[in-house]
Order: C-alpha cells, then structure tokens, then sequence
C-alpha cells in the first residue's frame, strides 16, 4: 500500500513507528474486520497509524512481513490450526479480535451437543465435511492481546491500536457492563422485564446493547471477579427462567466454564 | 497469449470469505474453470437446534458481517410468520428503512472499496486514498449516513440492538430522523457522481443466457417478504421457498448450491431489477436506462451498475419514509410476543440477493428446525458456469493470462459474493 508517512506521524514532537499490520479472518463473520472499514469519520486518520500489509477483504496485495496480526474467528478445522500457527511466527503481537477469537464466539453453540456427526448430519446430510469442536484462539497459539465484543467497538479498537503504536500498555475495564449503563443513566432492564447480562460481563463497551433497551447477553465475557453464581439468584428473583440465563451465559463462550456444569441434558 | 496457462488464485481477495478460482488452458483449450468455495462451516442450521425463538434473530443474524440486518429480519420475518404477529405499519417502515440504509453501505463498500479499484488499476482501496481523495471521501461520506441512519433506528450498524420480534425495543427520536433529511439531499447528489464515475468505466461486455430470480413486488420495488418469482416465469409463494433454491451438494464446495429451471440461475441487484424494474422510482430508472440496463440483462458485471441504480432507489425511498414517519403519530415499539407451535419463512431481499431463514417450532416456541438459504449459495453455481463461459471465450480470443486472470476475478467480484454466508 502507500509508502509509510512516518516523518509526518509524531507523537509530542517524537516520530512514530508505523508498524506493519496484517488482518487475518477464520471462522466468522467477518463484521468485525468490516468494523474497522465502518468507522467512516476516522478511518483516515487510523489507517496513517499503522501500515496495512494485508487485509484480504479489503486489498489484493500481500506480505508475510508483518508486526502486528489482528486476528478474527475461531479455530474449527485443522488447516485453520497451521494457519493460525504460520501468522504467530511471523507475528511479533498476536491480537485475538472479536469473540469468536476469544472465546469461540456463537461458533461454539455447536460444542454443547457434544455430537459432531450429528450436527454435520444436520446441516450436510451424509455429504461428508470436515470439522472440529470450535476452539478460541488462545488453544492454539500465545494470544497477546484480546479485544473483546461481537462485534467488537471501534472506538475500543482504536483506543487499543493508539496504544500500541505508542507502546502504551493496553489494559481491559476490570469492572462489569452494568457500571457503564448506571453512567448513561438507564433504566435497569430487570426492571422493565428484561433478562441482562451487565452485572457481570466485562465493560469497555459503554453499555451498547442496554442503551439500546436490549439485554445484555455477555459477548464480551466475565469481568474480573464476576460472581456468576448470583445473578442466577438475582436473575430468578426477578422471574426469568433457567433457560433464559442460560441461553444468554452459552451464546458467546465466554462463560464457557459455568455453562457447560449448568446444562446437564446435551442439546437442549 | 501462451497457449498452456495454468492460474491458481488461493483466496481471492476484495470479497468477503474465502473462494479460489482456479483455470487451466491447454493449447487454446480450455480444461478446467474452477470456482472453490473452502470456507469453513459453522453449523448454525445445527447450533440453533433447541434454541428458544428469541435466539433466532440474534444468533441467525451473525451468520453475516456485511447484512446483518438482513438477517435478523429475515430470522424476525419468520418468527412473526410462525407465530401469526402482524407488525404494525410504523414496524414495517422503519424496518425497510434501517434495511434500505444497510443495502446503500453494502453497495457502496463494494462498489467504491471492492469493485472500483479493479477499473481504477489498484491493488486496493488504500493507493485511491493518495490518488483519488476526493473519490474515496465522497464513497466514506455516503457510507457514513447510510451506517448512522442504521444506528438510529436498529441501535446499531452491525448486529442490530433494537430489531425484535414484534417489532423494536425502542424507537428513535423524531428529531433524530429529522436530521438525516438534508444529509440523505446531499448523498443523492453523491450518487449522481457515483454514477459518472461508473460511466468513465468500462464495463466488460460479456453475456450468458441467466435464469434470476427475487422477490416480486406489488407496488413498490420488493426488499421485505412477499411472493417469489424467476425471469424464466417460476412464480412461489414465501413458504413454498425450497422449491425456488433446490440445494445440492457438490465435492469441491463447503457450500450448498442450487439450481431452477435451467443448471444454475442469478440472485441479487440485477435480478431484483430484471424482475422489478417497473417498480423503481424514475431517477433510479432513468439511471438505469443511461447504462442501457433494461430487462432482461444476462451481462453479471452489470450487477455492479444494478446495485448503483438500487442506491438511487433506496436513497429517494428513504426520504419519503422518514416525511411518512415524521407526520404519523407514533405508537408503542413492540407487539405482543406469544409463541406457538408451527413453521415460518422469512425472504428478504438481502443486497446480494434473496434470502431465506426457516424455522420450525414446539408449542414453547423452541427451535426444532431451522433451515438458512444465502444469496451466495444461489449463486455459487451461475458464477461457476459463468466463469467456464467467460475464460472459454476468452482462451478463444487468445486473450493474455493477465488478462484471463483479473477478468476471472473481477466477474466473481461483480457477484459481490458473501462467501462465509454463504456456508454459514
């Protein structure tokens, strides 16, 4: 792409590094490399921060020289697995980018059936497919830095990205979603009969979905010390099912390690 | 050209998924035209199984980065339809006009990020920034309204918050929506540059006799629900959908591939046109006129011009809602949910073309099946046939490798192909 524009990038009067930057994408959407590209006001700006040597969707060059690696989806199949181990010894920052990165995303509903022939059975018939159990980045690889969210927020992202361009250290809100809704001065929506996540999903994402009245169904995973154990309590105080909660804890993976003890029956 | 060539593209780039074409041509004959589709599948047919009915839409909806809301209201389209929930016309013009907004970023992502760097001779969108600023500012500027309309009225730009079954979890403020009226003035006059633009490219002039098939409109051009129709006179209902796709399985593809009357056929913006074409509004028609796209146009690079015509369209249209929705008087966000048991269809005209969420459901309202039929998947097949046609013709013309090799690209691009919706 464009010749680097270091010289005209500093940072209180100190010339900025641009390093190389590389997006990568395995199983997923894609929606959160397509973040990056949707934040029309200042994508300028970001892309005159960092080098972009490869972004598939989005460019025909290519380059195996590259710092940094953001990486999207989750891992299911074996040539995914060496691909993945390829980009961390190229990579010297690996960047799980997303929840599918993270923590395997809706990618890893299918885990709970603990069935895979089934589920190809499901969807392909007796055509043959090959498939894994879907795994998170960080089963495979060092992952040095998560961002989290489905999607992920591209204020957050940038934040992120400034950081490491200045070598900053990156560090996560430790405290949970519901503290940023409180900030915007929401209604709580166990109030309005409304199942929630926010006490105990890690924050950084100001709220998102309860600003919108939309419960909140945990993408971004626990916050630190995240008492899982009382929001079920609370959460069925207020009425709402078993089901519900559960629904909500599985979705995205991040909770893996409760859910898996709370469904006793696979596939339901 | 040489007469032996052998092109091998791992992972075409400027779309969305992985696909590899692959050719090979011995001595001016052509052996083998290969579209691969090798995305990795992520079962969700599967993975919704048992799921409650308020899982659809959300999970559903990340089968796509691009047209997520698309698919969440083809996922709400089909609860409503199962469970017999009518949604209230202010439901139904907000809806189209969130999804109008998603159809305008969509086009212009691909036409100005994807598609125009191929006539511009770039590698990407990045070199346009330094040689064609105000081109590439001008495609920012259009997306940004489009995407900021999105976040007014569905929360969100990707995922959608506020788009539920029964309708919304909230609505917007009508000052908001005021807002958006000099703004969405000012983007039709981008578009009119856009259209000059495309007109100082050249569009390759290849044809192949297509079957397309959409949605039919009834008075206006269709993008929610409605009934099914084909260029080669195949008319359906929403719930009688698998008899329009047809999937089948073939060896080199993760993706399902369908087929109609003939051995493939087309979905997407130039289907929509040669089957709606009377129900565009003027401008966007007499756009489509300047181009010589008439029905019925069987060239697929003119799909690009059709999604330009659709910008018009859906720009002019969305203008109008909003006056609607300002003078109305509006009532609560949401209607009443109660499950029941039985199945619904969802067809909604996604930007790339028809597409399908099926659900079947137990008297809780539980998922029992759940069936997603893609634009891509569509047309996996037609971009297969075509791309034979087109390198055929071209090995003929002894054509040069280089040449072969971005046309080859560039017609599997004009599809606008969403690969890993396409497997989901």
């Amino acid at each position: 792409m464009t010749p680097p524009k270091t010289e005209a990038r500093t940072y209180l009067g100190v010339p900025l590094d641009r390093p190389k930057t590389a997006f990568f994408e395995f199983s997923s959407c894609e929606g959160c490399q397509l973040q990056i590209v949707n934040n029309e006001s200042t994508l300028l700006d970001f892309l005159s921060l960092i080098d972009v040597v490869d972004f598939r969707e989005a460019m025909t060059e290519r380059s195996n020289d590259y710092e940094i690696a953001f990486v999207e989806g989750s891992i299911t199949r074996p040539d995914e697995e060496e691909r993945l181990k390829m980009i961390r010894k190229t990579a010297r920052v690996l960047v799980a980018f997303g929840s599918c990165a993270c923590f395997g995303g809706v990618n890893q509903l299918k885990n709970r059936f603990h069935d895979l022939g089934w589920v190809i059975k499901q969807v392909y018939g007796d055509h043959p497919v090959e498939t894994q159990p879907v795994k998170p980045l960080e089963d495979i690889v060092t992952v040095d830095l998560k961002i989290y969210g489905c999607p992920v927020r591209k204020e957050e992202v940038e934040k992120i990205v400034t950081s490491l361009v200045l070598g900053k250290s990156v560090v996560h809100p430790k405290y949970p979603v519901c503290m940023e809704c409180k900030a915007h001065e929401n209604i709580c929506l166990f109030d309005i009969g409304e199942p929630c996540l926010g006490p105990i999903t890690r924050g950084g994402c100001e709220s998102w979905c309860p600003n919108n009245r939309f419960g909140c169904w945990g993408c971004r995973g626990p916050a630190d010390d995240a008492n899982v154990e009382q929001i079920k309590t609370i959460m069925k105080q207020y009425g709402f099912s078993e089901e519900s909660i559960l629904d909500r804890l599985e979705c995205f993976g991040g909770f893996a390690s409760y859910t898996e003890s709370l469904r006793n029956k696979p596939g339901q | 050209m040489k007469l032996t060539t052998t092109i091998d593209i791992r992972h075409l780039t400027r779309v969305e998924g992985h696909g590899n074409i692959r050719i090979r041509i011995e001595n001016g004959k052509l052996l083998e035209a290969r579209w691969e589709v090798v995305e990795t599948p992520r079962f969700f047919e599967a993975m919704l199984v048992g799921k409650t009915w308020e899982n659809a839409p959300l999970i559903s909806g990340r089968i796509c980065g691009i047209c997520s809301i698309s698919h969440t209201l083809a996922g709400i389209r089909a609860v409503e339809n199962a469970f017999g929930i009518v949604p209230t016309e202010q439901t139904r013009k907000l809806r189209i006009l969130l999804k109008h907004m998603e159809t305008l970023q969509s086009h212009i992502l691909h036409l100005y990020f994807l598609a125009a760097p191929d006539f511009l001779n770039a590698g990407s969108v990045f070199p346009l920034i330094e040689s064609h600023p105000d081109i590439i500012r001008r495609a920012a500027g259009i997306k940004q309204l489009a995407n900021d309309l999105c976040d007014a009225v569905g929360g969100r730009r990707l995922h959608p918050t506020r788009t539920i079954v029964g309708g919304f979890t909230m609505l917007p403020q009508k000052n908001e929506l005021e807002k958006f009226k000099p703004r969405l003035k000012q983007v039709m006059q981008d578009l009119f540059q856009t259209v000059e633009l495309f007109r100082s490219f050249t569009i390759p002039n290849f044809g192949r006799q297509t079957e397309y098939v959409s949605l039919k409109g009834d008075r206006d051009y269709p993008f929610i629900g409605g009934n099914l129709i084909s260029s080669d006179g195949v008319r359906k209902n929403e719930h009688e959908y698998k008899e329009m796709t047809n999937e089948y399985m073939v060896e080199h593809s993760t993706s399902k591939w369908s087929r109609l009357s003939r051995e493939s056929f087309a979905v997407g913006a130039l289907a929509r046109l040669n089957n709606n074409f009377n129900l565009l509004d003027p401008a966007a028609k007499e756009v489509s006129i300047s181009f010589g796209l008439t029905p019925v146009n069987h060239n697929p690079f003119m799909n690009n011009i059709a999604q330009l015509v659709e910008c018009i369209h859906v720009v002019t249209e969305s203008m109008s809602l909003i006056n609607e929705l300002l003078d109305s008087i509006w009532t609560e966000p949401c209607r009443p949910v109660i499950p029941k048991s039985g199945t619904g269809v969802g067809a909604v005209e996604a930007p790339r073309g028809i597409l399908y969420h099926c659900y079947e459901f137990d008297e809780r309202g539980k998922i029992r099946t759940c069936d997603c039929v893609i634009p891509t998947s569509q047309n996996h097949a037609n971009i297969q046939h075509d791309l034979k046609e087109l390198t055929q013709q071209y090995a003929v013309q002894r054509k040069s490798d280089k040449e072969i090799e971005l046309f080859a690209q560039m017609l599997v691009r004009s599809y606008d192909p969403c690969i890993s919706c396409s497997v989901h």
